[in-house]
């Protein structure tokens, strides 16, 4: 919708910007990279240790050359932004810029040392289910026209509850249909507040992290920490699938998962599948946009949403579940650490829609995963500055690149009936 | 149109008229719909009365008699009674011999009870003794309020242009940063002079970590709520790093704890005869910007604009108004109260710099300034007593063995409770029809 509006002017003037982007990243290659003393050899260990079925040969790569080698296509594409432009596939080759630079970033990093691809990309992919989930739980709300800012309350309501009753059941599964139950408790609060009692959503959303917080963390120094047999839930076991997880590379990444993981695939494509293509996914995004005319053609505007946002609820409850039924196996207090608001943010950047949101989260999954995977390299970078990585990722997706938002029409307003 | 029921929306008259019109036409079809009319047109009239006795023709003594007695006020207690009740049943819930009485709740009903009665009752009698009990109780009451009278104007300020500024936690830190690094790297300087230097570092670093989502916002139409929890999760790991580098670790320490702050930039004492009391000058420095933020928003040019904006952009805009501008502003002029609030925090009370020296006291502003509905000087009433409670709180922690985060869940549904009066109203079947919505805050959108 983006292209058909802008006239040439603007685009050449986005396309410069864009430009200015590649120049920068330019500089950093061959300034920072391109002239480390590191090592000379960077090696990217391509197995898995739990075997497949034939070995890949590491991938050795000589870290000067690489760099320069990549900076050289940078250049090309920075001259062609000035120049010509690459029209409708602008934003891409931003993307591909952006790809570049991680890989000669990487290639600078473990100049040295070893690198795990495999676990890189794999933690990654772990590391974006619970952000796919909330992002999917804001996407729902929001279609709605309900605003969820409440994500990261849900996630803890959900960890601290799956925990809970995992370890009392003795069954994660059990553990999991609690941790659903505090997140549609959650979203319930939200539902209730902003829809029947017309609150400020956006001040609802933070209040219920206020919240869930509070609530969480006093019962875990109240209860919890006196009674630890009650935090130690049975997790989710890591399933291989057969065959399929001995495929050098892909199978250890993407079937070698826990059910989490499998799960939350299985709901990105459902759920885009149900928004865009089902009579549902219609009602529900036209309460969200244009409730008074979904009004006048007999649609329930105030079922449909409190539904849609009890859903979502079901899917940040199943992400805060994550934590303590599958990552980490035990609840601590604030252990989230702000993902919910991550998830916000690959919503917005995915532009409301599941499959984008999973694109965007596995890019803070990834760079979630890096700051962890770098700290072992002994990378010259403070741990501190690399974490920071996710967050400065996100202001400049949010600021610069996407330009502004189409929000769905009637988000954040209540509907009253007329 | 004329079923708009939203108190704020239209001014009394024409809706007046306009219910009177609808009771007459639409009388001859319902009768339902007739009753409505005039419940309508009693409201209505009743608005008018209310309006007339708060306008502006009322005189300061009028006017603040009304705001003491109006609904506001009664549904900002009601909130604070319902937080509490509920709040006391997480007391009672949570307490290992209430669930042991439950266990047996049907053999001996009195015994849960009276286990829960004591549990709560204990644990609020400690939080008020700790917060007003005495002069060391009410000294901790305003050294734990200064902070947050800072950090809850920090969100006020632009809550009035229609921005939500998540971000007073990171703009504290920035602004306790700078503070503290003048404070302890410049030696020798009079305190006339070192002091008020500190704090300006303050208000600036604070201003200027402020001013990015500000301008973010205005130059991409980047959500304010967004960059401001990104900037915050990135200032708090810059300083940690900070803090472990020799620029601001005390040399003799491994641990990431900054050097100290020069005598010279430390607010004195206001009592400094009764060492227990901590209570210190940068009280009055709150006050003075309380003062200085009030004429800003609520008498200046700038200020005009400000809620102009806040109430309606695209007016703002059609009447000549530059929302961009006044955008920048609001989150400057928050930033640096926040970051006044961490100069107050750094060069007041801690002298040094610690990982985690913001302990959340921005986030308490969102509190803070929702509690004040945006208002300053309820802000600053608000902030003391956020102040009392957290004070409160902790007393009731050492006493009781109740957490600390209780006072954390009480806030939240104080909150709660003040953004959905319809909630306050339908739990105490308050029939007032002007209790102010909770819509403070704009969507994404906006």
């Amino acid at each position: 919708m983006s292209q058909a509006m802008t006239t040439p002017a603007t685009q050449r003037r986005r396309e410069r910007r864009f430009g200015m982007f590649s120049l920068l990243v330019l500089a950093v290659m061959l300034g920072v990279f391109a002239s480390s003393t590191r090592g000379e050899r960077a090696t990217f260990i391509l197995n898995d240790a739990r075997g497949q079925l034939f070995e890949l040969p590491d991938l050795v790569l000589p870290v000067v050359p690489t760099v320069i080698l990549l900076s050289a296509v940078v250049a090309g594409i920075a001259a062609r932004q000035f120049t010509r432009g690459f029209g409708s596939r602008a934003v891409v080759i931003v993307g591909v810029v952006a790809l570049l630079f991680v890989i000669a970033f990487l290639t600078w990093a473990a100049a040295g040392g070893q690198l795990s691809v495999v676990g890189l990309l794999r933690g990654s992919l772990a590391r974006a289910t619970p952000i796919a989930f909330g992002a999917m739980a804001g996407v729902l709300c929001e279609r709605a026209g309900v605003i969820n800012i409440a994500i990261e309350g849900q996630f803890l309501a959900g960890a601290f509850t799956a925990a809970v009753v995992s370890s009392i059941a003795g069954d994660p599964w059990v553990g999991l249909i609690g941790g659903i139950s505090a997140g549609v408790l959650v979203a319930f609060m939200l539902a209730g507040l902003s829809i029947r009692f017309q609150a400020d959503q956006i001040v609802v959303g933070v209040v219920l992290i206020v919240f869930a917080t509070g609530v969480t963390s006093f019962l875990n120094t109240q209860v919890l920490s006196g009674n630890p047999q009650l935090n130690s839930p049975t997790r989710f076991p890591a399933i291989s699938v057969p065959v399929l997880s001995e495929i050098p590379l892909i199978g250890p990444v993407l079937f070698r998962q826990s059910l989490l993981v499998f799960g939350m695939i299985a709901a990105v494509i459902v759920l885009q599948y149900g928004l865009f293509q089902t009579r549902w996914g219609l009602r529900l995004r036209s309460v969200g946009e244009h409730p008074l005319a979904a009004d006048t053609v007999g649609i329930h505007v105030l079922a449909t949403r409190y539904k849609a946002v009890l859903l979502g609820g079901v899917f940040a409850g199943i992400g805060g579940s994550w934590w303590t039924l599958d990552a980490v196996g035990q609840f601590s207090r604030e252990m989230t650490g702000g993902r919910g608001f991550i998830a916000l943010a690959a919503m917005l950047v995915g532009r409301y829609s599941p499959v984008g949101a999973f694109g965007a989260a596995l890019i803070f999954g990834f760079s979630d995963q890096l700051a962890t995977s770098l700290q072992l390299l002994r990378v010259p970078v403070p741990s501190d500055l690399l974490l920071t990585a996710p967050y400065l990722v996100t202001i400049v997706v949010v600021a610069g690149l996407i330009g502004r938002l189409r929000v769905p029409a009637a988000d954040g307003k209540p509907y009253v009936k007329q | 149109m004329s079923d708009d029921h939203e108190p704020e929306g239209n001014p009394p008259g024409p809706e007046g008229d306009d219910a009177d019109e609808r009771g007459r036409t639409a009388g001859d079809v319902l009768l339902d719909d007739e009753e409505l009319a005039r419940a309508e047109i009693e409201a209505a009239a009743e608005r008018a009365a209310d309006a007339k006795s708060i306008g502006l023709e009322a005189s300061f003594g009028e006017r603040f008699i009304a705001a003491i007695t109006g609904t506001g006020v009664i549904v900002t207690l009601l909130a604070f009674v319902s937080a509490l009740v509920i709040g006391a049943f997480i007391i009672a819930f949570s307490e290992d011999s209430v669930r042991e009485a439950l266990g047996y709740l049907f053999a001996q009903p009195g015994d849960a009870f009276r286990a829960a009665w004591d549990a709560v009752s204990s644990a609020y009698l400690a939080l008020l003794q700790g917060s007003v009990g005495g002069a060391t109780q009410l000294s901790e009451t305003f050294v734990t309020a200064t902070p947050l009278i800072l950090t809850g104007l920090a969100v006020a300020v632009p809550l009035r242009a229609g921005l939500f500024n998540i971000g007073a936690e990171g703009q504290f830190v920035a602004g306790g940063m700078l503070a503290g690094l003048i404070g302890f790297s410049l030696t020798g300087l009079p305190m006339a002079v070192h002091l008020p230097l500190a704090l300006v570092a303050g208000l600036l670093a604070g201003g200027l970590y402020g001013w990015i989502p500000g301008i973010l916002k205005a130059r991409t139409g980047a959500h304010e709520v967004i960059s401001t929890i990104m900037l915050n999760n990135i200032a708090l790991l810059v300083s940690g790093y900070l803090i472990s580098t020799t620029l601001f670790r005390r040399p003799d320490r491994t641990d990431p704890i900054s050097k100290s702050v020069e005598a010279s930039a430390r607010f004195p004492r206001l009592i400094p005869w009764e060492p227990g009391l901590r209570v210190n000058t940068s009280l009055l420095v709150a006050i003075v910007l309380a003062i200085v933020i009030f004429w800003l928003v609520e008498r200046s040019t700038r200020g005009f604009e400000l809620n102009a904006v806040g109430l309606n952009a695209s007016a703002a805009t059609a009447a000549g108004m530059n929302p961009g501008r006044t955008i920048v502003l609001a989150m400057t002029v928050g930033g640096a109260m926040a970051g006044a609030g961490g100069a107050a925090v750094i060069l007041g009370l801690q002298h040094r710099l610690t990982i985690g020296f913001s302990a959340g006291i921005g986030f308490s502003g969102i509190t803070v300034a929702l509690l004040g509905r945006g208002r300053i000087g309820g802000t600053v009433a608000a902030g003391v007593l956020i102040g009392a409670l957290q004070v409160g709180g902790r007393n009731m922690q050492a006493q009781t063995g109740t957490s600390l985060e209780l006072a954390l869940v009480i806030q939240a549904l104080i909150i709660v409770f003040i953004a959905a009066p319809g909630l306050v109203r339908a739990i105490f079947r308050i029939k007032a029809d002007d209790l102010a919505t909770g819509q403070v805050a704009k969507g994404w959108g906006a």
